[in-house]
């Protein structure tokens, strides 16, 4: 369908919405195709292809909201998701705070965010599975220790995202991208390890050697050999940037409008306080061209922007839809997410730490006893307290140098301290995805083990 | 359910002619074996927040998914439109994985197998929403009224009815409805002044609207989570380091998901990255330990009449009195494996393709009372619920976090502690199991598990548990 055709699509079936006894309506419509190639040991295990769209509506009635989707565009499937959504409304609740941004909120920002890459879609299936293939027997020719493989993958996306809603906004754009993983397994005596590495981006010239993202997942799994349990005990933990990363992620769900006035949360009510080391600068910015979490506009229409989240350690601002900031009598920050159908959430854009100065190799240096986190298991972070404590794999720093694998360990602390404890941050910091964050060294957790 | 009463024949206007011209296009090119899987999705879901019903959505997806399997290889594409030449197209596409001469494939189809373990007859989300709806408000009031400490409710309930098809080149077709519906309420709790505290609780499974009427109530999952909360108020700090460690009957039976169910999927197995693989017949558990994974217990969130290749589910022992058995095996696995399908091919949908899963995982109850496990403890942990788990399967480790626990003293439940991690590794943490509670409980219907990106219901369960030596991450 052209994207006229689906835009119109939109435009329709607000109209029909607000036919139907809509007050106002919101309507998104996804279109993607998706491509995944597997590669194991050397031979293509899986090949899937397949494009797919969907349209969904959430609408209100006064202050009642109703909503639904489905994969079914014909005209009957539309009239049937207005209907659903319209008929729904009548089972909610007024609430005073529900509704639309305000006309003048409405907008999208200029110029070529260059999300998407014509060339994703026309990449020939065998040269797709040949740089997963590359890929692997890189990883495999790293060392005789790498004798199995959980295989390596090329994946490509291309889609489409149009939204409307009856304020008069209508928009949308395109997006590519396309990534490389490979997942070795290494092997000695009786210890077995496993772990990845990947690249991706929003073409194919983005993409790093596939050789290269198969050495350093050979380089990750052999590190992890032979790794040894740990005395329980309190030490400084340096988390390199793949785990550093996770600790954004639950910075971003203690920001989350939701979450703050609803009182869930850690960093409730602490706005304009120290909640971080001095060193620590925490952005979210959905403008910058290329990169996974941009956009023109938000899933509410607004447009996509640059928000100061922490700055030298002070709370300045939470991540919000309308309805968050109607219910903190504050102003959206354009960070409105949904999927098909159900009221606007919330989601970030690119989210990062400001590098630092040092590198990596200088806050190892500075640590005499302590672990260096690689990665991390289970979901052991409770936001509305802080609590945290989670299972850990790494390498043990003895002397300001990395000694011996550790795993079958704990870290645990509590957020507020952790945030507050970080006391160097790396100057490598890079996207590998929309969060982001360098190495970073927090004081002391206790790490729990024999 | 015949053939043609499904909606797949009713509203689709799809005849078994269709189904036999899709499969041979699918083979088309060679290959050794096809499956359709088409499946129409309606679902619903309502929840609340501040005593406001501020959500209620309705939505429906459909579409078919066209595998073929060569050799170790597999080709797969979907279609989210059932009109026959998309269909045609999607088996084409799927078909390329093959390089050979065209095969046909069995003609005929013939229904096959499959249980009836949910035989509801209005499926939840076939009934009017203004019964559902009242559920999350009886949740709201209950848990308000537990305790003046609660000042935020936050309740959900969410049903679907999955219409499922699966016809191969093997000349087999089934059919299956596919209710599930699910309540789940999250209460926050405070002393005035104080930092709130969590409490969650939820079930559900494949049953009726009555189920939340008659059997688990809105009251009694807002009791339960409300009660999680204010016991939490009062929590010190957990312990950290080994130490014996109490498992409570039911939810916690996520232990064996973790330290054993996913090391056994037969894919991991066939490919020899699982802590498992070559171990069947080896020692993996205490001898108090047998494990079983049951797609057929009625009316469970993770029981199916036949799984997602068409297969009907069964009951497979993973470990026996300790010692490691089987595995849990999928077309593909199977044939590689020169095996048999234990019912264990699951997919998230259409979308997707299946490979082994779990359905409910428990452990067989043993000969212990309950109270006499906690008293024969002098110092440890007692962990009554759950959040999430996660393991590696390949160096075995696995984690999972208590949301609810209390430390043992001296034979007796102490204070309540804080969240904590617990870890350990899959095929040595069971041999630690020294005592087996009387009293195996499954859990209440809300688990969800995710793999390789795909999530899929299952349940868990599991008797009183005492494991000697476990590590515990406190920060005390």
């Amino acid at each position: 369908m052209s994207e006229n055709h689906l835009l119109e699509l939109a435009t329709g079936v607000i109209d029909r919405a607000r036919a139907a006894g809509a007050t106002d309506a919101e309507c998104t419509i996804t279109e993607g195709d998706e491509f995944s190639a597997n590669v194991r040991m050397r031979e293509v295990e899986s090949v899937k292809e397949a494009g797919s769209r969907a349209a969904g509506l959430r609408i209100l009635i006064g202050k009642r909201t109703g909503s639904s989707y489905t994969s079914d565009l014909s005209a009957e499937g539309i009239a049937h998701m207005v209907k659903s959504a319209v008929e729904l409304a009548a089972i909610t609740t007024e609430d005073p705070h529900a509704g639309l941004p305000e006309t003048e909120e409405l907008g999208k920002i200029s110029g070529d965010l260059r999300l998407y890459c014509e060339d994703v879609a026309q990449l020939e299936t065998a040269g797709k599975i040949e740089t997963a293939r590359r890929a692997e027997i890189a990883a495999l020719e790293t060392d005789p220790r790498i004798g199995n493989s959980d295989g390596a993958s090329f994946d490509t996306h291309t889609g489409r995202q149009i939204f409307a809603n009856s304020r008069g906004f209508a928009g949308e754009y395109r997006t590519s991208y396309c990534s490389l993983a490979v997942s070795p397994v290494a092997k000695q005596g009786s210890s077995m390890e496993r772990d990845y590495w990947y690249t991706m981006a929003r073409g194919s010239a983005g993409l790093e050697p596939p050789e290269q993202v198969g050495r350093i997942a050979a380089q990750r799994a052999l590190r992890r050999l032979n790794a040894v349990k740990v005395e329980t005990k309190k030490v400084p933990v340096v988390f390199e940037p793949r785990v550093a990363r996770s600790l954004l992620d639950n910075v971003f769900e203690a920001v989350h409008g939701m979450s703050v006035y609803r009182q869930e949360s850690f960093l409730a009510g602490k706005l304009g306080e120290r909640v971080a080391g001095e060193n620590v600068t925490v952005i979210d910015d959905a403008t910058i061209p290329g990169l996974f979490g941009t956009s023109p506009f938000d899933d509410e229409g607004v447009p996509s922007r640059r928000t100061v989240v922490i700055e030298k350690g002070v709370l300045k601002s939470y991540l919000m839809n309308c309805y968050a900031a109607r219910k903190l009598g504050m102003k959206t920050t354009g960070n409105a997410a949904r999927g098909l159908a159900g009221n606007a959430g919330i989601g970030h854009g690119n989210l990062f730490l400001e590098k630092g100065g040092q590198t990596p190799e200088q806050i190892i240096g500075s640590v005499a006893d302590g672990l260096y986190v690689t990665e991390l298991l289970g979901h052991g972070v409770n936001i509305v307290t802080g609590d945290y404590s989670r299972g850990a794999v790494g390498l043990w720093i003895r002397n300001g140098e990395l000694a011996f694998a550790v795993s079958e360990i704990t870290i645990a602390g509590n957020l507020k301290e952790m945030l507050l404890g970080i006391e160097a941050i790396g100057s490598d910091l890079e996207f590998r995805g929309s969060v982001a964050a360098p190495t970073l060294k927090i004081g002391e957790m206790t790490v729990g083990g024999r | 359910m015949a053939f043609s009463e499904s909606i797949f024949a009713t509203r689709f206007q799809i005849t078994r002619g269709d189904l036999e011209r899709y499969l041979a296009d699918a083979l088309c090119q060679g290959g050794d074996y096809a499956d359709l899987y088409f499946e129409y999705l309606l679902t619903s879901s309502i929840s609340l927040d501040e005593s406001m019903v501020k959500s209620a959505t309705q939505g429906v997806s459909m579409g078919v998914g066209v595998r073929v399997i060569a050799g170790e290889r597999t080709g797969y594409a979907y279609s989210d439109d059932l009109a026959p030449d998309k269909i045609r197209k999607a088996a084409r596409v799927a078909a390329c994985i093959a390089a050979g001469p065209g095969k046909q494939g069995k003609f005929g189809l013939n229904e096959g197998r499959r249980h009836n373990l949910y035989p509801v007859m209005i499926a939840p989300t076939e009934t009017e929403f203004a019964e559902r709806v009242e559920f999350v408000k009886r949740a709201d009031r209950a848990a308000r009224a537990y305790d003046s400490r609660v000042f935020q409710v936050q309740a959900s309930y969410a049903d679907n009815l999955r219409h499922v098809m699966v016809a191969t080149s093997e000349g087999v077709l089934t059919l299956d409805r596919q209710p599930l519906a699910r309540m789940g309420v999250m209460v926050l709790a405070r002393n005035k002044g104080g930092p709130p505290q969590r409490g969650y609780a939820g079930g559900g499974g494949r049953v009726e609207l009555d189920f939340f009427q008659k059997e688990k109530t809105p009251e009694h999952f807002a009791a339960e989570a409300a009660r999680e909360a204010i016991v939490m108020l009062d929590a010190v700090e957990a312990p950290a380091g080994e130490m014996t460690v109490v498992l409570g009957p039911g939810w916690p039976g996520i232990l064996l998901h973790e330290a054993v169910g996913h090391g056994l999927e037969a894919d991991f197995n066939r490919k020899k990255v699982s802590a498992f693989s070559d171990r069947i017949g080896q020692k993996v558990a205490s001898e108090l330990c047998t494990v079983i994974d049951d797609g057929t217990i009625n009316n469970r969130r993770g029981s199916l009449n036949v799984d997602d290749e068409g297969h009907p589910t069964q009951r497979n022992v993973l470990i026996e009195n300790g010692v490691l058995r089987g595995y849990l095996q999928d077309k593909l696995s199977s044939t590689l494996l020169r095996s048999q399908s234990t019912g264990s091919g699951r997919r998230e949908s259409y979308a997707h393709i299946p490979m082994p899963r779990m359905t409910n995982t428990f452990m067989l109850a043993g000969q212990s009372d309950p109270e006499e496990i906690i008293r024969s403890v002098p110092k440890g942990l007692y962990c009554a619920n759950f959040g999430g788990g996660q393991v590696d399967i390949t160096s075995g480790n696995f984690v999972f976090s208590a949301s609810e626990s209390y430390l043992i003293e001296n034979g007796k439940l102490g204070r309540p502690v804080r969240n904590a991690s617990l870890i350990g590794n899959g095929p040595e943490a069971l041999k630690y199991v020294s005592m087996v509670g009387n009293d195996l409980r499954l859990d209440e219907g809300m688990g969800i598990c995710g793999k390789e990106g795909q999530s899929v219901p299952v349940g868990v369960g599991i008797p009183t548990l005492k494991i000697d030596r476990m590590t515990v991450g406190g920060t005390a």
